[in-house]
């Protein structure tokens, strides 16, 4: 197989708050993304998938973060690189895709403006190449009548029109990656699907790498060839799409399947994880998940298990896995 | 038809930004709210009294020709030919109201631009840079504030002297620290939102980001304040000429000082407080009123 294009490697983030507390956000994370690959990170708020993403483009603030690791974008290293490097790389070569498209549109500017401003960034081109480059993108990422479009306003569009033009400015000068966090959670399932399959489209068409951040596995199973769980700033479960639904062996995992609906019914009443993630003790007196599991035994305190691959494919760091192939929604 | 669906769109809108977003829209709610009519038809008033001066006194200004029916003990009132009677120096009050119209308005003005201006230029570069430059600015501001207006005037009165300039720079300061903070802190609350990250994402340059996106979105608190701020400076200046700021030339008319004149004659020539005074109210009154309006055009919060 080809080279990977992202290679992220033992990334680590750490929050300095007031008061001298320091909180890994990201602790220790790897993964790779390859041309015309989907990989998703799944977890829930505050397992540190946003902030692994703003990492990769270098928009973590300055002041009280410290990151180390390894970020290499086709060879090139992002991390700790300068600022002026890394505006050439955002847009560029890397985009990304938020989650609120009713803020992240400046509500001043026309949809014009803020594409062409984009492509002019970026390709060097005139106004009037630009506008016909803006057209031609908006068109893609199907909103129709694109010229009259990119004389509105944001608020002018609907929620999914937005999303579709965050998308097209992301497109703006065909960045080998995407990252998209919560692409989807602002809008209604409707649309929800139409973006999934516009990413998926832009995916098949450009070969472009997208990782998706997201806490819904309905999207996951939507578009991921690959999937990382993350846990509380680590990735406590990675590994094929099918696999990871087939066979999901974190307890972590099996709690966030369980909790989702299923449309065959097999399921029953929904179970969620009881507790929520606490950022205090983290990793450093054992697993991190061991107060909300449901399997936990005394080897999972005192010492955190590492991440190991696992015979069967993919990697998993848990000392009391469920067995291969045991099924969610039988009782856990 | 066309404004019943505009309108009707109008109402949709409840996402905060997008009521700062278009100032057609603002315009829409400034033109059908009755306080902004009735405070821009005020300022509109002045504005042509101050401009045709010349054409609408009846008299010159500065001719004491009626000097011979001023006694201490008694100065005419309203009369015919002089409807708002006669000053303590033998000159026609209404005259020398409708000139210290253009003075009172152009020192109002005047004063809140450069203020504005100069103060927008530093909360500009403070709230772009950061770092030490914003601290520095921000000290600076701090002392600007702490340092009290009155006492600023009278030392800019007594280092270029007693003139209308004075009476513009003594207004002007106070206002800078004002506008820089202003325009800093609604920088720095912008520099947060979600649209801001996004065009980082997509490699917007710094200086585009900051001209482009921040500060057309950080600029509605300050056009308000600029609104509201133009009635204090109206009066502001009023009350240093009458503090005797004003230019050195006592025939030069200004209504702060032509109510500080008749101080000692008020029980002889009321009328000679009541006109200055009622026109500087009414001025303040109608810039009052349509900052206010502005006000509510632009704060999502006070939308009804």
């Amino acid at each position: 197989m080809s080279e990977p294009l992202l290679v992220v490697d033992d990334l680590h983030v750490t929050f300095k708050i007031h008061g001298g507390r320091a909180v890994r956000a990201v602790d220790g994370v790897s993964f790779a993304v390859r041309a015309g690959e989907t990989v998703g990170i799944v977890g829930e708020s505050g397992s540190g998938k946003s902030v692994t993403a703003l990492a990769i483009l270098g928009l973590l603030p300055s002041r009280g973060v410290t990151t180390s690791g390894s970020i290499l974008l086709n060879g090139q290293q992002l991390l700790g690189a300068s600022e002026h490097d890394m505006q050439d790389v955002r847009g560029r070569r890397a985009a990304m895709v938020f989650q609120d498209p009713m803020t992240s549109l400046n509500p001043v500017l026309t949809i014009g403006r803020q594409l062409t401003e984009t492509i002019t960034r970026h390709l060097g081109v005139k106004r009037d190449a630009a506008r016909d480059r803006a057209a031609e993108l908006l068109d893609r990422v199907g909103i129709p009548e694109p010229r009259q479009r990119l004389k509105n306003y944001p608020h002018q569009l609907s929620g999914g029109m937005r999303q579709r033009v965050m998308i097209a400015i992301a497109l703006a000068s065909d960045p080998a990656l995407i990252i998209a966090d919560e692409p989807t959670t602002a809008l209604d399932v409707t649309i929800q699907a139409q973006v999934l399959e516009l990413l998926r489209e832009v995916v098949r068409e450009s070969n472009t790498a997208l990782v998706m951040i997201t806490h819904d596995l309905g999207v996951i199973a939507g578009i991921c060839e690959s999937v990382n769980v993350m846990y509380s700033g680590r990735i406590v479960e990675s590994n094929e799409r099918h696999h990871l639904f087939a066979s999901p062996r974190h307890h972590y995992t099996r709690g966030l399947l369980a909790s989702v609906p299923r449309l065959d019914g097999a399921q029953g009443r929904l179970v969620p994880i009881p507790g929520s993630p606490s950022d205090v003790i983290a990793w450093s007196e054992g697993c991190a998940f061991a107060p909300r599991c449901p399997a936990v035994s005394d080897a999972c305190r005192g010492q955190a298990p590492e991440l190991v691959s696992s015979p069967e494919g993919g990697t998993l760091r848990c000392v009391q896995p469920a067995p291969v192939g045991m099924p969610v929604w039988s009782g856990r | 038809m066309s404004v019943l669906t505009r309108r009707q769109r109008a109402d949709q809108l409840d996402d905060p930004d997008v009521a700062n977003s278009l100032t057609r829209e603002a315009w829409r709610r400034i033109r059908q709210n009755p306080l902004a009519i009735v405070g821009g038809t005020i300022i509109v008033f002045f504005v042509l009294i101050a401009v045709f001066a010349p054409m609408l006194a009846p008299f010159n200004p500065r001719s004491n020709a009626w000097f011979d029916q001023i006694r201490p003990t008694s100065i005419p009132g309203p009369s015919r030919d002089h409807w708002f009677g006669l000053d303590e120096g033998g000159r026609d009050e209404l005259s020398r109201l409708i000139f210290g119209a253009r003075a009172s308005l152009m020192i109002g003005v005047l004063s809140l631009g450069i203020g504005a201006v100069a103060g927008a230029f530093f909360g500009l570069v403070a709230g772009a840079f950061g770092g030490w430059v914003d601290s520095l600015i921000m000290r600076l501001t701090d002392i600007l504030l702490a340092v009290p207006s009155l006492l600023l005037a009278l030392s800019v009165a007594a280092v270029i002297g007693q003139s209308q300039t004075a009476i513009v720079v003594a207004v002007a300061v106070p206002n800078i620290p004002l506008f820089a903070r202003m325009l800093r802190s609604s920088m720095l609350g912008e520099r947060q939102k979600d649209y801001v990250t996004s065009a980082t994402s997509v490699g917007v340059r710094r200086r585009s980001l900051v001209m482009r996106h921040v500060v057309p979105n950080s600029l509605a608190p300050m056009l308000v304040q600029a609104s509201l701020a133009l009635s204090t400076a109206i009066i502001d200046a009023a009350a240093l000429s009458f503090l005797g700021l004003g230019s050195a030339d006592p025939g030069v008319p200004e209504w702060g000082r032509m109510l500080a004149n008749t101080t000692r004659l008020l029980n002889v020539a009321p009328h000679l407080a009541i006109f200055p005074g009622v026109a500087i109210l009414i001025t303040a009154l109608g810039f009052n009123l349509f900052g206010e309006a502005v006000r509510e055009a632009l704060d999502p919060k006070l939308r009804r």
